[in-house]
């Protein structure tokens, strides 16, 4: 109990993650599957977040007046600048795949794969 | 200042903004485009030529971005393994670039032809930053350029080429987000994503099962990128209707480049024996390779379209790096090394062939080989050679990375490994043979009576010196050994 | 042992290759040159090889070294006795056969004559290679190349059949020695790091027994160019091919190549001490014995004469294996012996039936009623090579075959001897009716041919009968005059057996 209570944000993103992948497998439809694309990146950035996360801790700024800087005070900066990168990328392989469906649609005009294998053979 | 210093980074930022560069060109003059990217493709092989010999002279390289202390910075690190890697990349790109001038105009409107300059620079930025970088979050970045820019190509290709880039985004996009997976699991662990800092962190933690879920979800992603059997579904179809030139820089980079990120995880990242002793992971993966190897042959043999055969045996050679690599004791992992190099060459040599099979006959058909000999008789002698190479047949460059594979198996007592790359040499015979004879000893009738001109000067060029350099390579095995090689083999082998 | 540095053994694989392209740019244009640039190197080559001899004969070794691609992999020739002997017999039967293609090729207008020429050119350069390997791997090369340049050459009619052929051959001949032989030369590596030839064997004495024998069978089944049985169906597939390939490739070259290669193995890899104290030689001798009598009992059925000249090929080849399986000097003598000895015997059968060939068109045994009525010197020739080849004297089989059953009786092995006895009786059983048809039967009426005087003398041009009667005549010489090559074959056996 403790294990599924305590860490609840790891199965929160493993829920995601498989949510995503499910969709990416399964659905016929070319969105869907970049929806579940974008679910599955999704979850790896909230994983990446929560790891950074401290109860009672602050936000990583220095302010000039405090003098003693104790780490522990902080959340870690960097995961959340790692994920801004990750973000970046994230939205560009979307940018991509999106390029890549409106060719598929102009070509096959529509957009269940079923549908355009259909069309190949 | 002296350049040599920063030709680490250099080669990184110069075709980076070239291809933004190009694109402002193209506004202007667009036929200045193509020689402003040769001339980027140029200079990389100089920066490429000049680590190497950096390398070679005086050891590591090490490059501090904007003067941050690693583990804090993003640092380049570059041994004789990526200094191997980068003069490879950039050499194969800039040669298929000249090729790709001819090739490309029946495949893309000439209008479109900047933008395809550009995704080709940012391809070849993204592989060697893979190669040069010594931070494995940097390391997921490039890979992701690299990835982006490889489907942006492969979708300008023929007509299902698209279908076939939209596959390989997801499955290119799960494998990426294994590896982030991996990254985040040690950098949990650590605090660090310094290759270098990691490596002496790690060994601390070898007893936690985090680490061996880490290395796990690093592996399975690479794994995808490289087209491990049976996560292979993408490249096929990826490869066989992207264009030619396309083909022939993606099969002769993008998957060496991917067993480099393989080799740089298990044994730099980890030591070697975490690798062999700790985890059965290098177990798993010789047997995994076997199986991709024996799968990639069997089925390169049905095969009726060349391209597609040849991304099957890909698959193949796929599987002889990843086994020589995890077969874990020296002759092994030299075979496997010396292999990225050879079947770069190779491979892509004839998939220049095939695309230049595409340019005159305007068929990928295996039968469409059939007489000529008659009308392509150069092209028709370098696809010997590289055919021969493929066989393994000394004195072709082929012949010698197998050489220390099987070596590497015997010496691991790897039976079964041994009898699948003699196998693969086999169906590799069968093939090739078989192609040999539709070349050179078709009926007269069965001819077609139309007679295909030779390839023009700038695709033919870069056949013949790819063929050519495969004996020149085959010949001069040993000094790229002595020279290169043997200083990348992990400590403890 | 003194050692000598020199470029020749570079020079005498090279000559053929610079003539193959020679050939290549003179072509069709100019077929009288293109020729002369065969019988060019033809002679250049054997004169290279025989300027070696002297030096051989003093007991010295000629080297030299090509390339070393990698510490172990190293692209080296030397000259040694045995490797000079075998040079000297295909480069001396070179120049002949190119004589004879010319002749055969001209006499039936076929297609394609300068890649004809120019890849046969090839195999003998590659298999003065083999001659001259220093190592096992060189050896290897070389190998390779033959049985990628003889290609072409069975293929030449680019007819089904032939394709069919060719395709038989290439799998026989690459598939084994892809999957045995270089699996057997990397575990030869693996085990004791070196891969020169060497008179007393590369393995130490510390070596797994099982290993051994289980490195020397993929040997003995990756040359696949013995054509020990039962991988021998390539032979008779590769009948197919010109006559003249059949001649030279097929009872010369390659074949010998094949058992060349077996008798390096069996005395400079393995050592004759290793294999005695393993008993691997009676392995060997057993196998070879078997392909001997059965290959024999095969030829027996076929009506096509070149396959049972094939056939016979098999079961010759066999003698040659048998020889050096004995493991004693007198075995190891009889079996080289028998290289120079079947090589002009058999050269001239094939000689013989590429010329019937030419004049008649005929190629079954059944159709040669009478035929040496029509063709007397060429039947002469051919009962020459038939008796050489049964092993009766005054014929060059009969030196070869003595020695192997004086091996036989050194070694104290009477089941060898019952197998030559045997063998010489099959000879005969296949061999003497051809003979007895031909000179004593009357000639069938030719149907074809009305009013065609089927007993007047009809010989194939004389650029295609002269080879044939040299070659006989030659067989006859080597029986009066065996000691050139005995001289050889001394120094051979004093090498393996140190001096004894």
């Amino acid at each position: 109990m403790e294990i599924i209570i305590g860490k609840y944000n790891y199965w929160i993103y493993i829920a995601l993650m498989m949510i995503g992948f499910y969709a990416m497998i399964t659905k016929r439809n070319l969105v869907k599957k970049l929806v579940g694309m974008n679910i599955f990146q999704t979850a790896i950035i909230l994983f990446f977040i929560s790891t950074a996360y401290k109860k009672n801790a602050t936000i990583p700024i220095l302010i000039k007046s405090q003098e003693v800087i104790d780490p522990a005070q902080y959340i870690n900066p960097l995961p959340h600048v790692l994920m801004l990168t990750a973000i970046v990328v994230m939205v560009s392989t979307f940018g991509v795949a999106l390029a890549v469906i409106i060719m598929l649609y102009k070509q096959y005009k529509t957009l269940d794969e079923d549908e355009i294998i259909e069309q190949l053979e | 200042m002296n350049i040599s210093d920063h030709s680490s980074i250099l080669i990184i930022v110069i075709p980076l903004i070239a291809s933004i560069i190009n694109i402002f060109i193209s506004l202007f003059k667009r036929s200045l485009c193509y020689s402003f990217f040769l001339l980027i493709l140029g200079i990389c092989v100089i920066l490429s030529i000049d680590i190497l010999s950096n390398v070679i002279n005086s050891g590591t390289i090490r490059y501090k971005l904007g003067g941050w202390m690693p583990p804090w910075g993003i640092e380049y690190v570059v041994d004789h393994l990526n200094a191997y890697i980068i003069a490879i990349v950039s050499t194969m790109s800039l040669i298929i670039a000249v090729y790709s001038k001819e090739s490309i105009k029946q495949e893309v409107p000439e209008p479109k032809l900047p933008y395809f300059y550009s995704t080709y620079l940012l391809l070849t930025t993204g592989l060697l930053g893979i190669a040069i970088t010594g931070d494995i979050f940097n390391l997921y970045v490039f890979l992701e350029i690299a990835s982006l820019a490889g489907y942006a190509l492969i979708a300008i290709g023929e007509k299902r080429s698209v279908l076939a880039s939209f596959n390989y985004i997801i499955m290119g996009t799960i494998g990426a987000c294994f590896y982030l997976l991996g990254v985040g699991y040690i950098y949990i662990m650590t605090g660090s994503l310094n290759i270098t800092d990691l490596s002496l962190l790690l060994p601390n933690l070898y007893e936690s099962k985090v680490m061996l879920a880490a290395l796990a979800f690093l592996v399975v992603g690479v794994a995808i990128k490289i087209a491990l059997f049976p996560l292979h579904r993408w490249l096929p179809d990826s490869y066989t209707f992207a264009p030619s030139a396309v083909s022939a820089f993606a099969s002769a980079t993008m998957t060496k480049v991917g067993i480099y990120v393989l080799i740089r995880v298990s044994f730099t990242l980890f030591e070697p024996r975490f690798f062999t002793e700790i985890t059965p992971l290098s177990s798993i993966l010789v047997w995994w390779a076997i199986v991709a190897i024996f799968f990639g042959s069997i089925i390169a043999l049905a095969q009726t379209d060349f391209k597609r055969t040849l991304s099957y045996i890909l698959i193949a050679e796929v599987g002889y790096m990843v086994f020589g690599v995890s077969l874990g004791n020296k002759q092994g992992f030299i075979g496997a090394v010396l292999h990225i190099l050879n079947d770069a060459v190779m491979i892509a040599c004839l998939f220049m062939i095939a695309g230049g099979l595409m340019y005159r006959v305007g068929s990928r058909n295996l039968e469409n080989f059939l007489g000529l000999n008659k009308s392509m008789p150069i092209t028709m002698a370098a696809f010997t050679i590289a055919a021969l190479s493929m066989i393994g047949i000394p004195p072709t460059a082929g012949f010698f990375s197998k050489w220390y594979l099987i070596l590497g198996a015997i010496e691991a007592e790897q039976w079964i490994g041994a009898i699948a790359l003699l196998f693969s040499s086999l169906v590799n015979a069968i093939i090739f043979f078989k192609l040999l004879e539709k070349i050179y000893f078709a009926k007269k009738d069965n001819i077609p009576k139309h007679k295909f001109p030779e390839l023009p000067f700038s695709m033919l060029a870069p056949i013949v010196i790819l063929a050519l350099s495969i004996l020149v390579i085959g010949a001069s095995t040993g000094k790229i050994i002595s020279k290169v090689i043997q200083f990348t083999v992990p400590g403890g082998f | 042992m003194e050692t000598i540095i020199s470029t020749k053994p570079l020079l005498a694989v090279l000559v053929s290759l610079i003539a193959t392209i020679l050939i290549a740019i003179t072509g069709e244009r100019a077929r009288n040159l293109r020729e002369t640039w065969t019988i060019l190197a033809a002679v250049t080559k054997f004169g290279i090889v025989i300027s070696m001899l002297p030096d051989i004969l003093n007991g010295k070794v000629i080297e030299y070294t090509l390339l070393k691609i990698t510490p172990e992999l190293i692209l080296q020739f030397k000259v040694d006795a045995l490797g000079i002997f075998f040079a000297i017999t295909a480069s001396f039967l070179w120049i002949i056969t190119s004589f004879y293609s010319i002749g055969y090729m001209r006499g039936l207008k076929e297609h394609a004559q300068t890649r004809y020429f120019a890849y046969f050119a090839i195999a003998l350069s590659a298999t003065m290679g083999v001659a001259f390997s220093a190592n096992i791997f060189t050896a290897f090369l070389f190998y390779e190349i033959i049985t990628v340049s003889t290609f072409p050459l069975v293929a030449h009619k680019e007819t089904e059949e032939a394709k069919r052929g060719a395709r038989k051959y290439l799998t026989y001949l690459l598939g084994t020695s892809v999957a045995f032989q270089l699996t057997a030369i990397v575990i030869t590596y693996n085990i004791s790091g070196n891969l020169n030839f060497s008179y007393k064997g590369v393995f130490g004495g510390n070596v797994s027994h099982l290993i051994i024998t289980i490195t020397f069978l993929l040997y003995i089944a990756g040359i696949t160019k013995a054509a020990i049985m039962p991988l021998h169906s390539w032979l008779p597939a590769a009948m197919v091919a010109p006559t003249p390939v059949s001649a030279l490739l097929h009872a010369v070259a390659v074949v010998k190549t094949g058992v060349f290669m077996v008798i390096r193995v069996v005395l400079h890899i393995f050592g004759i001490d290793l294999l005695k104290n393993l008993d691997l030689g009676t392995i060997l001798a057993v196998i070879a014995s078997f392909t001997i009598i059965s290959a024999s009992v095969i030829a027996l059925r076929q009506d096509n004469l070149k396959l049972r000249l094939a056939y016979s090929t098999v079961s010759q080849l066999s003698y040659i294996v048998l020889g050096v399986a004995l493991l004693t000097p007198s075995g190891i003598t009889g079996s080289v012996m028998h290289i120079v000895a079947h090589a002009f015997g058999k050269i001239t059968l094939f000689f013989t039936a590429g010329a019937i060939y030419i004049a008649t068109h005929k190629t079954k045994i059944s159709e040669l009623d009478g035929i040496g009525r029509q063709m007397p010197f060429t039947m002469g020739a051919f009962t020459v090579g038939a008796l050489s080849m049964i092993g009766i004297p005054p014929f060059s089989g009969f030196i070869s075959k003595w020695y192997l059953s004086l091996g036989a009786l050194e070694a104290g092995d009477i089941f060898v001897l019952a197998v030559l006895a045997t063998s010489t009786i099959l000879n005969a059983c296949y061999f003497m009716p051809i003979v007895y048809v031909a000179f004593m039967k009357e000639p069938k009426p030719d149907p074809h041919h009305h009013g065609y005087n089927s007993t007047a003398i009809h010989e194939a041009p004389v650029f295609a009968v002269a080879p044939l009667v040299l070659t006989a005549i030659g067989t006859v010489l080597i029986f009066f005059y065996p000691s050139f090559f005995l001289e050889i074959i001394k120094i051979i056996v004093a090498n393996v057996t140190g001096g004894n």
